[in-house]
């Protein structure tokens, strides 16, 4: 008990305090308000000051990240968004805070359903956050958003997402999750290669055995 | 056949031949254990304890039969010598639901006894203090009774069909108005109520105690330490009864933070119970997520493949490494160190956060294990990222903070000593995790009942011999060397591969029977008891909460200690309120 052991602490906090120095000597300006300053103050090989001044610099989201669903749409001709959404339900019925409502879309002459949501709501005040819905969604049409930004003045009015405040085009989706959605289209794309061949092979199979049930008269 | 099936056998016979008549053998499909009558307990109790060598008890839990109109009671016993658990219960009518108390041969069994009252409303006969623990007395009903229903119950169990295909939103809370959703007992007014004489000190928040049997006319005083206290981790009160600066007695109160997530679990399906996992030990998350996935994969019968296997072994252990700078750092805190140390331990918890949220979408609310494996893979650039922290920067770092923090004269003078818990009275207050190998002994689930792939790692199991905080503060640097290590073997061995048994799926039929899963968490073991009877919901989901159990040692530990080292006893015992309340 002869303060060797405090003395050795106290040297440690003076060389952390001496690194950050260093550190801003070595790098120079680009070390703050830069986006390689973020990453490096948050990479492993960081040895002076760690912290991001937020909100003047951000962290970047790493893909994966979730927040709040939002609902994906086609960018259409008309410059208007049509939800890729099928209206299964599947999305409400793995919510474990039970915070997606959607009303299933009916055809106005016939009253038989239709595979659009008429109205879709997101109580965020609900969402936890937990990315089941995309997860679980058969059609990719709601995904976990990267916006994490949603403070408001009046929870009532404006913690409820409606359909038009859920949905985004496809070109956001496919800039916050770029290998995501690559892997998705890729899928698409041979799902619909598969679909073709099939098709094809039916017509074919068709087309032979209605050549062997009626053979051509010339023959 | 095995040396261990032939040691349960001659166990099996031993103890009903013992008991021939009030112990029967659990025969229902996808049930294990004993069956006991309830006048036999005691001394089934004391067999398997004295006899049999299974000194710890583990996990007391009530099960609702409401259609056999049954309460049931459920024991896991265990060696600390290592081995599976030993299961018993009693059974009991519904309608008078009395079982004696197991505190005089277990006193590990207090608070979960109090907490099988509290929410299932079973009697514990000769329970030295059976009152109220997560709720409180102006509660009306036992809310994991099947047929108590919460005041903004809308169905049974979820999906609610009020949200597809007519769903027509409203808000929840309009149907739960504040100060019109309470029932009280009968007779029962809030505002006249006045507590009973013995609780009556704690509540008034400051009383005096008449000091018998002396010849200075001093008192003793009671003091409340909490519920809103930065030194208690969250809300969370201790009673302290003080003579002079010395603690008399102490207990603690908690339950500020509940929201019966048991009740909750009970009404979700299956898989939605994996995110309300996290919130349980937030600091933890992934070892919350391992535990559930293991007791449910139990009854599912499904094994995950390898490189899924060798994933939660990765993610759970950066947990426990993330979780124990975290907890060093807040104990430096308790003890006066003003958030240096707390931050240095925090930037290095930040660095693993990060690597969460790249893997799992979320830095603390991970939901990232799935029935058969996990939700995704790890990116390849994340990989590295592990690679680097595990071979070098963790362990380097947390050698700068052991030569920082282990040798300062202010932490021994203030820890060494203080706060002691010995072998026997760990193990008999089922303290768990780093509390009761700090206390030496050496028992650790991943050693002592290996889960996932735990048997393949080359690993010590840390253990200090003092029990003091001291000790306990030491073991959780071991601890986080060990975890290091035991993330390189995984680092190098794991395979490449799909990460998800079958198909993802949302909706699982799962065998009716009971499972008890449990793993070593950060804080000790976490098990996770759950019912099936079939159906798409959980029966019954209980959490074995090691930050809720490990308090029932606070009181022994802090006995005739100084009042300001409580801060620091509590802090050592790393609690997390979400957890400890549920």
């Amino acid at each position: 008990m002869d303060g060797s052991g405090i003395l050795k602490g106290l040297g440690i906090t003076l060389k952390r305090l001496i690194a950050t120095y260093v550190d801003d000597f070595k790098r120079g300006k680009q070390r703050y308000y830069t986006e390689e300053g973020v990453e490096y103050r948050r990479s492993p090989e960081v040895q002076g000051i760690f912290t991001v001044q937020y909100p003047e610099e951000k962290l970047p989201t790493p893909e994966e990240f979730r927040f709040v669903p939002f609902l994906v749409g086609e960018e259409m001709e008309d410059g208007t968004l049509d939800p890729r959404c099928t209206a299964c339900g599947i999305c409400a019925k793995v919510c474990p805070a039970q915070c997606i409502w959607i009303v299933r879309a009916r055809d106005p002459k016939s009253g038989r359903a239709r595979p659009k949501p008429a109205e879709f709501y997101i109580d965020v005040d609900l969402c936890m956050n937990c990315g089941m819905c995309a997860e679980y969604c058969p059609f990719d049409s709601i995904k976990m958003d990267h916006d994490y930004e949603l403070a408001t003045y009046d929870r009532h009015a404006e913690n409820v997402f409606d359909l038009q405040k859920l949905l985004k085009p496809v070109s956001y989706y496919a800039e916050i999750r770029p290998r995501n959605y690559e892997r998705e289209e890729e899928a698409r794309r041979q799902a619909e290669e598969a679909k073709r061949k099939a098709a094809e092979a039916r017509a074919k199979a068709k087309a032979a055995r209605e050549a062997k049930k009626n053979p051509p008269k010339q023959a | 056949m095995s040396e261990q099936t032939v040691m349960l056998q001659n166990e099996e016979e031993l103890l009903l031949s013992r008991f021939p008549e009030a112990v029967k053998k659990d025969e229902r499909k996808g049930y294990e254990g004993y069956v006991v009558e309830a006048k036999a307990l005691r001394d089934f109790a004391t067999t398997l304890r004295d006899k049999l060598g299974y000194d710890y008890l583990s996990s007391v839990t009530g099960v609702d039969y409401l259609p056999e109109g049954k309460m049931e009671v459920v024991y896991h016993a265990y060696k600390t010598t290592g081995g599976p658990a030993l299961v018993f219960k009693v059974q009991v009518p519904r309608e008078n639901p009395v079982v004696p108390s197991l505190v005089p041969v277990y006193p590990g069994a207090d608070f979960q006894e109090r907490e099988a009252w509290d929410l299932l409303g079973i009697k514990f006969e000769g329970h030295p203090n059976l009152k109220r623990i997560l709720l409180w007395e102006g509660f009306e009903g036992f809310p994991l009774r099947k047929d108590w229903r919460e005041p903004y119950f809308e169905e049974e169990h979820k999906p609610y069909k009020s949200r597809f295909p007519e769903g027509k939103f409203f808000r929840i809370e309009d149907r739960n108005p504040f100060g019109k959703n309470v029932d009280y007992p009968a007779g029962f007014d809030p505002d006249k109520w006045i507590p009973d004489n013995s609780n009556a000190l704690i509540y008034e928040g400051l009383g005096r105690v008449e000091r018998a049997g002396d010849d200075l006319p001093t008192e003793q005083i009671v003091v409340n330490l909490g519920p809103q206290h930065p030194s208690t981790h969250g809300v969370f009160r201790m009673v302290v009864t003080l003579d002079g600066e010395t603690v008399v007695d102490l207990e603690p109160v908690m339950g500020y933070l509940h929201r019966n997530h048991e009740k909750i679990g009970e009404r979700n399906t299956w898989l939605m119970n994996m995110p309300f996992t996290d919130r349980l030990d937030y600091l933890a998350p992934m070892s919350n997520n391992f535990g559930y996935a293991l007791a449910v994969e139990k009854l599912l019968g499904t094994k995950p493949p390898e490189r899924a296997e060798y994933i939660r072994v990765i993610m759970a252990e950066l947990t426990r490494i993330q979780n124990h700078l975290f907890a060093i750092g807040m104990f430096l805190n308790d003890m006066g160190a003003f958030f240096t140390p707390s931050l240095y331990a925090i930037e290095e918890r930040e660095l693993i956060l990060d690597v969460f949220e790249a893997v799992a979408g979320s830095r603390m609310m991970v939901n990232y294990f799935r029935f058969g494996g996990v939700a995704r893979d790890i990116p390849e650039d994340v990989m590295k990222k592990i690679h680097a922290l595990a071979f070098e920067r963790l362990p380097r770092r947390v050698d700068e903070l052991d030569r920082y923090l282990t040798g300062s004269e202010i932490v021994r003078v203030r820890s060494e000593g203080t706060g002691v818990l010995t072998a026997e009275q760990a193990i008999a207050l089922s303290a768990a995790g780093p509390v009761l190998r700090a206390s030496g002994v050496p028992y650790d689930v991943r050693r002592a009942d290996p889960y996932g792939i735990y048997d393949r790692f080359d690993f010590d199991v840390a253990v200090r011999y003092h029990g003091d905080v001291y000790d306990r503060y030491l073991i959780r640097i071991d601890e986080i060397r060990q975890s290091l290590r035991i993330i390189q073997q995984a680092l190098q061995q794991i395979p490449a591969g799909p990460v998800l048994a079958g198909k993802p799926q949302y909706q699982f039929r799962v065998p009716p029977g009971e499972s008890y899963g449990r793993v070593e968490g950060p804080k000790g073991e976490l098990g996770f008891y759950v019912v099936s009877n079939g159906k798409g919901n959980p029966w019954r989901y209980h959490v074995r909460a090691p930050s809720f159990i490990n308090l029932t040692a606070l009181a022994e530990m802090t006995r005739g200690q100084k009042v300001g080292d409580v801060v620091i006893i509590l802090g050592s015992i790393d609690i997390v309120l979400g957890e400890t309340d549920r």
